[in-house]
């Protein structure tokens, strides 16, 4: 249950960020990290728990998409 | 070095005999849907650990959880996993048939959330998680206090993995590395990694979640172990930074305390647990919860768990045991190995 998938940051306001998770938009708590808008976040449990490089991310989103179908 | 030569190396490996445990449930389904066991030379043998917290919950904590859901104007919270988990009477979503009030929750947020807008309601938080999730129940209740909410409580049964991994270094010293968990590492850095290395003398590398970083910690660890080097190494670097997720760890220090915890199969270990420091939220959790050892009677889930056997080898597995009809907690999760090797075997 540690999963943690990459979203990218649409906007910013207070420690809350909305995150575009394949075109579904989610609030997420960003009381951990410091991002900015276009950057990706890893989020877990409504909360995003680091700030990673953006290809790297992008690549993340298949295997994740892969790992879901097996549960 | 690309995958493909890096898959060559391990399949002509022919020395002796290794043994890699990974820790995490969701490198134990990549492993899977990958095929890396094909990939590689079967000297290699990798093994599941202690791989998800859900597995490792005792059954008196899920009948704690199942008293607050029986209770009048209470509604108890958790992830999906949970609900299936056994008790020793039926588990969440049995005792929903006899009335409990058990529902699923996306984030703690959520929950925060609810409370905030049903105040009659006593909204009760099974919080289960590793290091990755205890921040996030952290900043729902600065979010729960800033905002005055009352009815809201946790019941924590968090735990922390490196105890677990000591515990496993002891007690089964013939396993020759470690595939260490992506997003724990995210909060804990690889600092906690050098000391066991240190320690026990054994390679322990962090990883991420695709086939290709698998195998290249793979690759890594049996390199490690040909020159006789014992070291922790990130590779999963555009996640975890060395030092962690600083924020994270000191909102963890601030709400939470260590102190000894109960994990499903192995026992109570030391300075595994954390629990809330006194705070209006929180309900005593899983302290003090020692008395679980009823697994049902064939279950071996005590031996999944450290890697002694291959939940195939159990004499339940797929025979009474059943993601549907589960005995022991390994079978339930979505990331417990019992219920992965289930997924995948061979008809
Ligand atoms: S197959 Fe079932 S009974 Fe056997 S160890 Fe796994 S969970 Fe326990």
């Amino acid at each position: 249950m540690c999963i943690a998938i990459p979203g990218k940051v649409l906007s910013l306001e207070g420690n809350k960020a909305k995150v575009d998770f394949s075109g579904n938009t989610v609030t997420v708590n960003t009381g951990l990290v410091d991002p900015r808008p276009g950057q990706y976040v890893l989020v877990h449990a409504g909360c995003a728990i680091e700030v990673m490089e953006k290809e790297k991310a992008e690549e993340l989103l298949d295997i994740f998409a892969d790992l879901e179908e097996l549960r | 070095m690309d995958t493909a030569a890096v898959i060559e190396n391990l399949k002509n490996y022919d020395g002796p005999e290794l043994k890699l445990m990974e820790v995490c449930g969701t490198h134990t389904a990549s492993i899977f849907k990958s095929g890396i066991r094909s990939m590689i030379s079967p000297a290699i043998k990798l093994i599941s650990g202690p791989g998800c917290p859900v597995c490792v919950t005792p059954a008196a904590y899920i009948d704690k959880c199942a008293g607050y859901a029986m209770k009048k104007d209470h509604i108890l919270l958790t992830f999906g996993d949970m609900m299936k988990v056994p008790g020793t009477d039926g588990s969440l979503s049995d005792l929903k048939g006899r009335g409990a009030s058990a529902e699923l929750m996306y984030s703690p947020f959520e929950a925060v959330e609810r409370a905030a807008a049903h105040p009659e309601t006593m909204f009760v938080v099974a919080a289960v998680g590793f290091e990755t999730t205890a921040p996030a129940y952290a900043l729902a209740i600065e979010d729960a206090k800033v905002r005055g909410i009352k009815n809201l409580k946790f019941v924590t049964a968090l735990k922390t993995v490196i105890p677990a991994l000591s515990l496993i270094c002891e007690n089964q010293p013939d396993i020759d590395g470690f595939i260490c968990p992506g997003h724990v590492s995210v909060i804990i850095g690889i600092r906690p990694y050098e000391r066991l290395a240190a320690k026990y003398k054994k390679p322990f590398v962090i990883a991420g979640f695709e086939a290709e970083h698998i195998l290249a910690v793979i690759y890594d660890i049996v390199r490690q172990t040909k020159k006789g080097e014992a070291r922790a190494k990130n590779l999963y670097g555009n996640a975890v930074r060395e030092q962690g997720n600083i924020k994270a760890l000191d909102i963890i220090k601030k709400h939470f305390e260590e102190g000894p915890a109960m994990w499903r199969g192995l026992g109570i270990i030391d300075r595994s647990g954390l629990y809330l420091k006194n705070e209006g939220y929180f309900d005593g959790g899983s302290r003090g919860l020692d008395a679980d050892i009823k697994l049902p009677g064939e279950c071996r889930c005590k031996d999944v768990i450290v890697g002694r056997i291959n939940p195939d080898e159990c004499p339940m597995f797929s025979k009474g045991c059943r993601p549907d009809a589960p005995w022991g907690p390994c079978m339930v999760s979505g990331e417990g190995a019992c219920g992965i090797w289930y997924r995948n075997r061979k008809a």
